[in-house]
């Protein structure tokens, strides 16, 4: 079965000069947890970014190589990046609440891409916050506030928005960074029972995360792809020197 | 004695520093809100016995000696419902357009220059402007019409920095978050920039309305009339305003009581102040219902 998610030679270099990405191929298994981990200022955000086109709204200067979700290209200009969106949801570090309600946070993105039937609404709004099992917190006050919920109630939020879509890939940009233990850990279970049917690519927050949750890692150092592997591997022999010398803890 | 106490402390210490400090700004905020406690004080007491049902419902009678002060009232009012028409949708919709839209380039950054020179030009310059563009040219003669025009010009620029600055103070965070949800910018302007915004928008909106309901000069050479024995039947008629009718009454009319001008005034400001209320309240109350 080909990757879900093939990126072949990609360059992004930001009009700044910033972080940037040189060449990098990596494929994206279907159905599994994939970790791109690496110091800070190593790509891994830009990455994300571009897989659902967030770039775009970067002062990127320039953009070459390709990205082929389910074998067509996403960084083509004729894509419907609203739709691409849909499709590969996002989930940032910083837990935030659209301002707006519990309900409406979550059916944002429906109500956003026209859906109106109310009974359709309700379900998936209800489905998406019990899959992030939010729903037994906060089923009586759907209609407060969403930013009065906590922190780690804002993350399983922005997950369950994300999750109301169906996206067949959802990206999450170390979304644990600003959270508890206690969240952490209901949000990596989470995130192991979505990768069941969501394919799911993830900048860990840690090492230590990476080598909890994922599935394949890929090691990232200043904007190259120094070594893909499956975890296991990652984690007992990795080839390259850098890549086992940041796992031990040397640099970072 | 013991060692400390015999060793001479500089006067002024970091606290009494701080006392003298504190006591001169005091002192100099005193006398800065002074003048203006007194002259409302004195615009009130002079001007209170003038007012009573008569003075707000009726003509000017007697050569504006007597009676009311009823078409400039009105003629006020008319001038900035008319200036809120012309000014608002352009203003709000120029400033979403420069605050989500516009791509920070030389037009843009020209805009924006021009925009703050514009708020600097003296309002009698605006004022022969529309002399020469609505009265003249675009033949709307001296009318509500061309006054309120006029008037939105010189309101504009105000309109569209309160507003930019608005939708600017929304974080940036949230726009990112709806559009990753697949939501377009317009989309995201609409549901969730906007309603955040709404409190500046409506407060920058009424404090430029509020300026131009006091301003005489740019209404004198395009809609102001010295007197009308009716009120104004169309909006190309023209029409008395509170502030230029004081212009008259302190300085062109002979023999006017002094009751009458002081009244005027207090009507004037008791209509300015009322709308700066109204802006304070709304403010206050959106905030309080500010999510972030």
């Amino acid at each position: 079965m080909p990757a879900k998610i093939v990126i072949d030679h990609l360059s992004v270099r930001y009009s700044d000069q910033a972080e940037s990405l040189r060449d990098v191929s990596l494929e994206i298994e279907e159905n599994a947890i994939t970790a791109i981990f690496g110091p800070a200022g190593g790509g891994k955000s830009t990455l994300l970014r571009t897989l659902n086109r967030l770039n775009d709204l970067a002062d990127v200067d320039l953009v070459s190589g390709k990205v082929l979700l389910n074998g067509k290209d996403i960084l083509d200009r004729r894509v419907n990046v609203m739709e691409l969106r849909r499709k590969v949801g996002m989930v940032f570090s910083r837990p935030l609440a659209l301002p707006l309600s519990i309900y409406d946070n979550v059916a944002y993105g429906l109500t956003t891409a026209g859906g109106r039937r109310k009974a359709r609404l309700d379900e998936a709004v209800e489905k998406a916050l019990r899959q992030v099992t939010l729903w037994e917190e906060i089923y009586d006050r759907l209609h407060t506030p969403a930013h009065r919920l906590s922190g780690g109630q804002q993350q399983r939020l922005s997950i369950a928005r994300v999750l109301a879509l169906q996206p067949e890939v959802i990206l999450l940009d170390e979304p644990t960074s600003a959270l508890d233990p206690v969240s952490t850990t209901k949000i990596e279970a989470l995130l192991h029972e979505l990768s069941a049917s969501i394919t799911v690519v993830i900048a860990p927050h840690n090492t230590q995360q990476t080598a909890r949750i994922a599935d394949y890692a890929a090691f990232f150092l200043s904007g190259e792809l120094i070594e893909y592997a499956p975890k296991t591997q990652m984690f007992t022999l990795p080839k390259d020197k850098r890549a086992q010398d940041y796992i031990e803890g040397r640099f970072g | 004695m013991n060692k400390q106490a015999n060793q001479k402390l500089p006067f002024l210490t970091a606290r009494r520093m701080q006392t003298l400090g504190f006591g001169a700004l005091t002192l100099v905020s005193v006398v800065t809100v002074l003048p203006i406690i007194a002259l409302g004080v004195f615009i009130v007491v002079q001007g209170m016995p003038a007012i009573n049902w008569e003075f707000i419902t009726d003509f000017p009678q007697n050569g504006m000696r007597a009676g009311g002060i009823l078409p400039a009232i009105l003629g006020t009012i008319y001038l900035t419902i008319g200036t809120a028409i012309f000014s608002i949708p352009p203003g709000v919709a120029a400033a979403i357009y420069l605050a989500e839209y516009a791509p920070d380039n030389q037009l843009t950054r020209a805009i924006r220059v021009a925009m703050v020179n514009l708020a600097g030009i003296p309002s009698v310059v605006y004022g022969l402007f529309g002399l020469g563009l609505f009265v003249i040219f675009l033949r709307f003669g001296t009318s509500i019409l061309a006054a309120s025009l006029t008037l939105s010009i010189m309101t504009l620029p105000v309109i569209i920095s309160t507003t930019e600055e608005a939708l600017r103070s929304v974080p940036h965070d949230f726009r990112v978050v709806s559009i990753s949800l697949g939501a377009t910018r317009w989309q995201t302007v609409w549901r969730i920039v906007l309603p955040q915004s709404l409190a500046g928008i409506i407060t920058g909106v009424i404090l430029g309305l509020e300026r131009a309901a006091g301003e005489t000069a740019p209404i004198l050479f395009t809609g102001a009339a010295f007197f009308l024995p009716r009120l104004p039947q169309s909006p190309l008629d023209p029409t008395m305003a509170l502030p230029y009718h004081l212009f008259v009454i302190s300085t062109q009319v002979p023999g006017m009581p002094v009751q009458i001008q002081y009244g005027t005034v207090l009507v004037l400001l008791v209509f300015v102040l009322g709308m700066n209320l109204i802006a304070t309240v709304i403010r206050s109350r959106m905030r309080a219902r500010r999510q972030w």
